[in-house]
This record gives structure tokens, C-alpha cells and sequence, in this order.
């Protein structure tokens, strides 16, 4: 079994000696801060993100407001605040949910071969017909409005490119020698996928997983923005750029193009983060997988089911 | 190269199929009974109503209801808005025209935009190559609803160059109102089409095949066109592909933005005010057309690289 | 003097690694005449195929070279724009690998004619008359069926006869042939070789054939250069290389090669490895592997100085002369020198 430890250890340790370089520490900084933000905002905010009080409509920063007031008079970096903490819990739903998914569906196919395999990779490369947005349209219109369908929907638009991705590494994964060598020993198929693959895995997941969570945030930011996300009053980064649009059609930009700047910084960041992981070399390194991910991406267009 | 077109079309069949379906079952899955869902919670007269279950079926298994849907598109007839009061198929006639023209457009900044600017870093290195680099590298993180607030605040409200909203009456001023949109649309598109496009035409330009072409005595700018930039087409023209299959999700962003009345905007529209045969009718010509172009693209690509549909394998 | 076609004089190439400058070619002085074939042999990493890129200036980006390169007496470093593609023109080149050289996704005809419709302003339909009749020359039938293909479906042995039949298109003067047949087989090697061989006799073309193979070097070309560690070491007449080398290298890459003539248990291996430029030692590159070296040998470099009808940079190349190989054809490797 030490053989199997040690191969354990190397996953784990390939995280700890990534070096991100200063532009990807740069950008480890940005998320730490933003989570931090989020998670204290009440604590911090200045004033209630839902008073309003239409004196002081688009009325520029004031001792106290340090960012101004939107268009019913509410402090902006209240809202600003209030609205990281959906901006950021939506996307960690989605990737965390499509995640666990995909890896699960990756690693049975990997696992099983033959025809479940066959099948899978047929079934993903059906779903990939549906880009997210879309998705997450028709599940609102059918369960109306909401955050958590929109999470679902966008989940769910996400698994085929991630298991398709993953189903790769995984059966590289299953092919080595030291599978065979705990398959010889009487190691049952869970034990093996959930000790041994997945943690072996766990930097290309780890990589994925920061870069999905900047596409799943635009993502969900636009279906807020449609109005069929997080629903106003409540502050969210997507809500403030649909409600800041009047704003700025009467030469008052702040709320939107702060909201939209806090998406696009943080975007950023997850890029720039999820390209320097160690596991984003085993991805597949061409860059318009990376870059062609938009709503309608479609990731390693050859790689999976041929 | 027949086997390979056939193989490509029975999967873009299946593909639609299933699309159709999940398009379809939504009416299903919502909670409580089609017809309200149909009815978007509306109270109707019972002659509507009757109308109604008649027309979807309603009395019927999911299968059947399923099949005379199917068969009702595919004939042109998507059912009709509650909230319009108008044929699917004639609204979805109405808007097309817009949102065709928008992602045309934007398509167009993409080849031409993209392709110019990664050209130019790919021949350039130093400054030029730096700056596009930089540039590239925030604007394709920028997406379509804050490129389009940005762009409204400086071009339509700050400098008063372009119109902000609308649709414009006649060729010339539709175009102005497209401008903007198309932009905003195109910006992050471009970007990455310009990245792709510096990276493949530099790892073409290192090649050994172009030393062969250099040593022959070929013009520069032809060996550029003819091996570097052609043998970059394949991973150029997949991603413009992809990144204009996007757009048809990515429009109704704009649309709404820049109160154009297109697909998406009549989309989200229907999706807000529970209008459910104008959401499945338009999702069904937005899947389509998605998974159309997808597929063109595979074709395209397959066209482009000799070795993928003759070799199989690259 | 006026009759050679190509002078390379004191050629020294400098490449920049990692932020600095390394010399890859050290004073290296050839000519070829009009018509004439010459080797260049030397191990990997020698600069034989960086001093045929210098001859058409096809030298890595940030290169800087000193000395002087003439073709037809013209200073190839002055040349610019049209002037420079004429000269790739009249010297064509051949490279080791067709299989990277030809633009994989483009037809055998787009590459074959793609010179003729660049330079001389052929029709489609006359390029490719051309090209077929060339294809049949180099010995490929149904040369207007082969026009369709892409190089994919071509073995390596028909590719690199496709990239001679491009060379030979461009109807040059001199051909710089970067180990031709390095990359294929040993049976499609022999025959890709005659077929070279009988195409420069014909045609009276000069020709530079650089290979890591003194043998196939020696049957030929008229003469042969051996260079090491970005240096010539000895030019001499192909014929007498083998038999009464001037330079110790030379006899020692002689040795290493097995002959079907003597048997040998074990081939020499020459101790040490093959320099690259920039390591080189102050004095001769070779001493450090060279059996007959002496201390004066590490203190300077000796020059290519004319001996015996070739030349030769070795201090004691006159004083070795007929000891570098004793009656049995195997190199003398103990220091004696009785």
C-alpha cells in the first residue's frame, strides 16, 4: 500500500509547491479579498443596502458614502457589498454542483468502459446543444424567476464540458499501474475512485473548477441582469448593472459600471488564477478551450467521444 | 468525406431531437397543470381554454403531445402568445430579422477586428505585441451587458456619437442603431479570436514548412497568407464558429441592453410574463440555430485541415 | 578563383541563448564551384546545417554573423528584398525531414508549383505540365494524380522525392541538400541518394550535401568538409578521406563507422563527446578527445592551412601524416609515435 500513499502525496503536494507567479498571487489576493468582503459585508457596510431615499438619487459620494447613491438613493457600496455575497455564493453553487457531477459521471464512464461509457460520452455531446444562458431562460419561464433555478440550470449546462474533460484524465488515470495493482489486492471500485482517482484528479479539478467559477459568475450575473436571477430589491452585482442601465442613460454610470467592473475584476482573477493551477496544464493547454468558453462553449471538441 | 458528412448529420438530428424534447417536457415539468403553466397563471374564458386543450393536446399522453408539437413546428406553426395574442411563428419571423442582422454584424467586428489585431501582435513583436496582448487579455473578461453599459456611457451619452436604444428606421440608420450593440456583443469575442489567432499564426510562422516556403525565395507577405495564416485557419475559424454560436444565447444581453426587439429580448421577455409557447418556440429556433452552427463549424474545420476528415485522427 | 560559385570566407555565427550571445559556426571558409559536389560531415550540433542556412540567410531570429558569403561574387549579407528571394531561388535547398518542410495542409501540386507561379509568373496549367514532368524525372508516375494529394498520403520517401522535385523547379545552380535521407528507411535512403546523385550530374548542378555519413559524403561528393564543434577541420578529395586522412577527427569518425571491408569486434568509439562551438576550448576544439594531442595543442588554435592537396587545421597534421590509420584501416589510438 506505500506505493499507493505516495501517489496520494504527490497530488496533494503539487498544490502546496504551485508556484502561481506574482500575477496569479495578484490574482489569489483579489478572491481572498472579495470571499472576505462578502462573508463581513453587513459588518462593514456603511449604511442599509435597501434604504432609500430618493433625495439623494445619484447623488455623489457623500462623507459616510464613499461610492454615491443609485438611482432610489441607496448607498452604493452597501449595495455593492450586500451583492458579493450572491454574486459570489451562486457561482460556488453551480460549480460545486456541476463538479460532483461531472467527476461523477467521468469517472463511471472511465471506470466502466464499454457501453455505459459509449453511452455517457453520446448523451454529453447531446446536451452540449444547450448553452447555459438558454437553459437557465427555460427553466425560469418554467419555474419561474429565481436564483436557485438558475443555479440548477446553469449546473447542469456545465456538467457535459466538465465530465467530458475530466473523462479524459480519468482514463489516463485508470490505466496506470498502480489501479491495476490495488484491482490485484481486492480493492473495490468505490474505494479505489474515491480514494485514489478522484484525489489524483483533484488538481485538474481544482483548475477547472476556478476557471468554471468565472464563467459560471458571468453566467448568472446575465440571468440577474434578464431579471430572471436574484430578484431586485435584493442587491446583486447582475441586478445593479440591469437597474444602474437608466442610470447611465442619464449620465450617471456608477452603479452599473461598478457592479459590472466588481465582475469583470473578479472574472479576471479566476482566470488568471485557474490558468496558473497546476492542474491547468493537464487540461489541455490550447488556449481557445479556455478562451472559447462563453455561453455556448464547447470545450475539447475532439478530444472525448469519437 | 461522405461517411464523415453522414455521421454529422445523424448526430445533429439526435442532437435536435433531444433539444426539441427538453424544450417541450419543460411545459411538463412545471409545477402545477400544463394549462396553467400555458396560461401563465392568467384566469381564460373557457372557450380559450377549451381551445387550448384542444390545441396542445392537453387530454393526451406526454408522447403524442410531444409528437403533434414536433409535428406543428417542423410545419411552421409554434402555437400562439397569450400575451400578444399573435402566431409564435409570425412574431419569431418579425424579430429573426434583427437578431440576425446584430450577431452579422457582430460576427463581421469578430473575423475582421480579431484577425487583425492577433495578425498584427503575431508580425509585431515588442510594443505592438504587448499592448494587443494586455489589451486582449481584459477585454475578453469583459462581458456583453458591462461592455454594453460601458459603451452607452461613452459613445452614446458622452460623446453623442451613435444612438443608445432602438431599433432605427431604414438600412442606414439601423445599421447606427447596430453599431453599438454589435460592439458590445463582438468585444470579448474579438479578444479571444485575437489571442488565438497571434498564438497559432506565431507556432505557424516557427514551423519548418515555412522555412521551406522562406527558403524558396516566397514573398514574405505571401508566405504569412499562405502558410502561416492559412494553417492558423483551423483553430481561428473553430473558435469564431464557437464564439458566434455563442452569440445567438449571448444577443438577448445586448437586445435587452440596447431595447432592441430580437429573439433573445422577446425571449427573456416571454420567460418574464410566463408566455410559454412564445419561450418554446423561440428557444426551439435558438437550439436549432445554435446547433447548426456548431455544426458548420466541425464540417468547416474538417474542410479546412485535409488530415482530420482523411486521416481521422490529426 | 573566379570560378567558384560560393566562397564562404571566415563565417562565424552567433546565436543569442538566454540572454546571451553563442558562437555556433567559428570561422568556417568553403567554396564550392560551379557544378561541383561537396560534403560537409561533422556529428550533431557540428554547424553543418547552420552554415548551409547562412549561405540563404535563413539563420534564426537575433543571429549576428561576421565574415563574408558570396554567390557568384555578390556579398550575400548586402542582399534585401527581391534580390535575396532571387538568390533562394538559384539555390534551392532540401531539408531532412520533408515531412515538417511541406505545408501539411495544402496539395503536392500548391507546393511543387507555388515557386514557378511566385517567380515566374507560370499559369496554373503550366506549373503544373511542369511539375508532372519533373515528378516523372524524380521517378513518380501519375505525377497529375499525385498533384491532387495531400502530403499525408505520401510515404517519406515520395515526399522527400517531391521536395527534390521542388528544388529542381526552381531550375537553381546550387543545392543545399540538409541530410536528405536522414529520415527514411535504409533501402528508400540508397535510392533517394542515386536519384540525387544522377539528377545533379545531368543537370550540372553544384551541390552542398551535408550528412553525418563520411562514407556516403565520400561517394558522392568530389570533396568533403569535416566539421566540429562549429569549425572546419580538414577539406580534402572525397577519395582520399578515408584512406589518408589529414585531420585525427577525421580519422576517428572514419573509424566509428562499421564497413562490410574488415571486421571489427568493437567499433573505436572516439572517448569524450562532441562540443558544441561555444564550449571549445581556447586551443583546438578537438584536443581535449584527440589521442595525438599536444600541450601546444591546448595553448593555440591552429588554422586551415593548404597540406597535400587538401587542408588541414592540425599543429601536427603534416608530422601524423600516414599514422592516423595503420595497414589494417583501424586508427592509431596509443600515443606512440614511433
Amino acid at each position: 500500500m506505500t506505493g499507493i500513499t505516495v501517489a496520494r502525496r504527490a497530488g496533494a503536494g503539487t498544490i502546496r509547491r504551485a508556484g502561481l507567479g506574482p500575477l496569479g498571487t495578484a490574482a489569489a489576493g483579489v478572491v481572498v479579498v472579495a470571499v472576505v468582503l462578502a462573508v463581513l459585508g453587513p459588518a462593514l457596510s456603511p449604511a442599509d443596502p435597501n434604504a432609500s431615499d430618493f433625495a439623494s438619487a445619484y447623488a455623489p459620494p457623500a462623507p459616510g458614502h464613499p461610492l454615491g447613491f443609485d438611482g432610489q438613493g441607496r448607498d452604493l457600496l452597501a449595495r455593492l457589498l450586500e451583492g458579493a455575497r450572491t454574486s459570489l455564493l451562486g457561482p460556488l453553487l453551480v460549480v460545486a454542483l456541476s463538479m460532483a457531477a461531472g467527476t461523477a459521471l467521468a469517472i463511471a464512464a472511465a471506470w466502466a468502459g464499454g457501453w455505459l461509457d459509449a453511452a455517457v460520452s453520446a448523451a454529453l455531446e447531446v446536451v452540449f446543444a444547450f448553452p447555459g444562458v438558454l437553459l437557465a431562460m427555460l427553466v425560469a419561464a418554467v419555474f419561474g424567476p429565481g436564483l436557485g433555478a438558475a443555479v440548477v440550470a446553469l449546473a447542469v449546462a456545465y456538467v457535459p464540458y466538465i465530465a467530458r474533460l475530466l473523462r479524459g484524465a480519468a482514463l489516463a488515470e485508470r490505466g496506470k499501474p498502480y489501479v491495476r495493482a490495488l484491482e490485484v489486492q481486492g480493492a473495490g471500485a468505490l474505494a479505489i475512485c474515491l480514494r485514489h482517482l478522484v484525489p489524483n484528479l483533484l488538481p485538474l479539478i481544482a483548475a477547472q473548477a476556478t476557471l468554471f467559477f468565472g464563467y459560471a459568475m458571468v453566467d448568472l450575473a446575465i440571468v440577474s441582469f434578464f431579471g430572471l436571477g436574484v430578484q431586485p430589491p435584493d442587491a446583486d452585482w447582475g441586478v445593479m448593472v440591469a437597474s444602474g442601465r437608466s442610470g447611465v442613460l442619464q449620465g450617471y454610470p456608477a452603479e452599473a459600471l461598478l457592479a459590472g467592473g466588481c465582475v469583470v475584476v473578479l472574472v479576471v482573477a479566476f482566470n488568471v488564477l485557474g490558468e496558473r493551477l497546476p492542474g491547468a496544464a493537464g487540461a489541455g493547454g490550447r488556449p481557445w478551450r479556455r478562451t472559447g468558453l462563453r455561453t455556448g462553449r464547447r470545450t475539447g471538441r475532439r478530444g472525448g467521444a469519437a | 468525406m461522405a461517411s464523415y458528412l453522414v455521421r454529422r448529420l445523424v448526430m445533429l438530428a439526435a442532437t435536435l431531437l433531444v433539444s426539441s424534447l427538453v424544450v417541450f417536457a419543460g411545459l411538463s415539468a412545471a409545477p402545477g397543470d400544463p394549462l396553467t403553466t400555458l396560461s401563465g397563471g392568467r384566469s381564460l374564458p373557457p372557450q380559450t381554454v377549451a381551445l387550448l386543450v384542444e390545441r396542445y393536446h392537453l387530454n393526451e399522453p406526454f408522447l403524442v403531445r410531444y409528437a403533434s408539437w414536433l409535428g406543428g413546428a417542423a410545419r411552421g406553426d409554434l402555437g400562439v402568445s397569450i400575451q400578444l395574442r399573435q402566431d409564435v411563428s409570425a412574431l419569431i419571423a418579425a424579430r429573426a430579422g434583427t437578431t440576425l442582422g446584430l450577431i452579422g454584424y457582430a460576427a463581421l467586428i469578430v473575423v475582421v477586428a480579431g484577425v487583425a489585431a492577433g495578425l498584427l501582435a503575431a508580425l509585431r513583436p515588442g510594443t505592438v505585441d504587448t499592448v494587443v496582448v494586455a489589451a486582449t487579455a481584459v477585454v475578453v473578461a469583459v462581458p456583453p451587458f458591462v461592455a454594453a453599459m460601458a459603451l452607452i456611457g461613452v459613445f452614446a451619452v458622452g460623446l453623442r456619437w451613435l444612438p443608445a436604444l432602438g431599433d432605427g428606421a431604414g438600412l442606414w440608420d439601423g445599421v447606427r442603431h447596430l453599431t453599438l450593440p454589435a460592439l458590445a456583443l463582438a468585444a470579448a469575442a474579438a479578444a479571444a479570436v485575437a489571442r488565438i489567432t497571434r498564438t497559432s499564426v506565431r507556432e505557424e510562422l516557427g514551423r519548418e514548412h515555412v522555412q521551406t516556403a522562406v527558403a524558396r525565395g516566397i514573398p514574405y507577405a505571401a508566405v504569412v497568407r499562405r502558410h502561416a495564416l492559412r494553417n492558423a485557419a483551423v483553430p481561428i475559424g473553430t473558435l469564431t464558429g464557437m464564439t458566434v454560436a455563442s452569440m445567438i444565447a449571448l444577443a438577448a444581453v445586448v437586445e435587452r441592453a440596447f431595447g432592441l426587439s430580437g429573439l433573445g429580448a422577446t425571449l427573456v421577455n416571454a420567460a418574464l410574463s410566463k408566455d410559454f409557447a412564445v419561450v418554446q418556440g423561440v428557444s426551439l429556433v435558438l437550439v436549432t440555430a445554435f446547433v447548426l452552427v456548431n455544426t458548420l463549424v466541425d464540417v468547416g474545420a474538417a474542410l479546412l485541415d485535409p488530415r482530420i476528415t482523411l486521416g481521422g485522427r490529426s | 578563383m573566379n570560378a567558384s560559385l560560393l566562397d564562404v570566407e571566415g563565417l562565424t555565427v552567433f546565436l543569442p541563448v538566454e540572454g546571451e550571445e553563442r558562437p555556433v559556426l567559428r570561422d568556417v571558409s568553403l567554396s564550392i564551384a560551379a557544378g561541383e559536389a561537396v560534403g560537409l560531415v561533422g556529428e550533431s550540433g557540428s554547424g553543418k546545417s547552420m552554415t548551409a542556412r547562412a549561405i540563404v540567410r535563413l539563420l534564426p531570429p537575433g543571429a549576428r554573423t561576421e565574415g563574408v558569403i558570396r554567390y557568384r561574387g555578390e556579398d550575400v549579407g548586402s542582399l534585401r528584398g527581391a534580390a535575396l528571394r532571387a538568390l533562394r531561388t538559384d539555390v534551392a535547398m532540401v531539408f531532412q525531414d520533408p515531412r515538417a518542410h511541406v505545408n501539411p495542409v495544402r496539395t503536392v501540386g500548391d507546393f511543387l508549383t507555388e515557386g514557378l507561379r511566385t517567380h515566374r509568373r507560370l499559369s496554373r496549367r503550366a506549373a503544373e505540365e511542369r511539375a508532372v514532368r519533373v515528378l516523372d524525372e524524380v521517378g513518380i508516375a501519375a505525377g497529375a494524380r499525385r498533384l491532387r494529394q495531400y502530403p499525408h498520403e505520401l510515404s517519406g520517401g515520395l515526399l522527400q522525392r517531391v521536395m527534390i522535385a521542388a528544388a529542381l523547379l526552381a531550375e537553381p545552380r546550387l543545392l543545399l541538400a540538409d541530410e536528405p535521407t536522414t529520415a527514411l528507411d535504409v533501402t528508400t535512403q540508397a535510392e533517394v541518394m542515386a536519384l540525387l546523385d544522377e539528377l545533379r550530374r545531368e543537370r550540372e548542378l553544384a551541390l552542398l550535401f551535408i550528412t553525418h555519413d563520411l562514407e556516403l559524403a565520400a561517394a558522392v561528393c568530389d570533396r568533403t568538409a569535416v566539421m566540429y564543434a562549429g569549425r572546419v577541420m580538414e577539406v580534402r578529395a572525397s577519395a582520399l578521406l578515408h584512406d589518408d586522412p589529414l585531420h585525427p577527427y577525421t580519422a576517428a569518425l572514419a573509424a566509428a563507422r562499421p564497413s562490410l571491408a574488415r571486421r571489427a569486434d568493437r567499433l573505436p568509439a572516439t572517448p569524450g563527446r562532441p562540443l558544441s562551438a561555444f564550449e571549445a576550448p581556447p586551443g583546438c576544439a578537438f584536443g581535449p578527445r584527440c589521442a595525438h594531442a599536444r600541450d601546444a595543442c591546448h595553448e593555440r588554435r591552429p588554422e586551415l592551412l593548404p597540406l597535400a592537396g587538401g587542408q588541414a587545421a592540425c599543429a601536427r597534421a603534416e608530422e601524423l601524416r600516414g599514422l592516423l590509420r595503420d595497414r589494417n584501416g583501424k586508427p592509431v589510438v596509443s600515443h606512440d609515435h614511433a
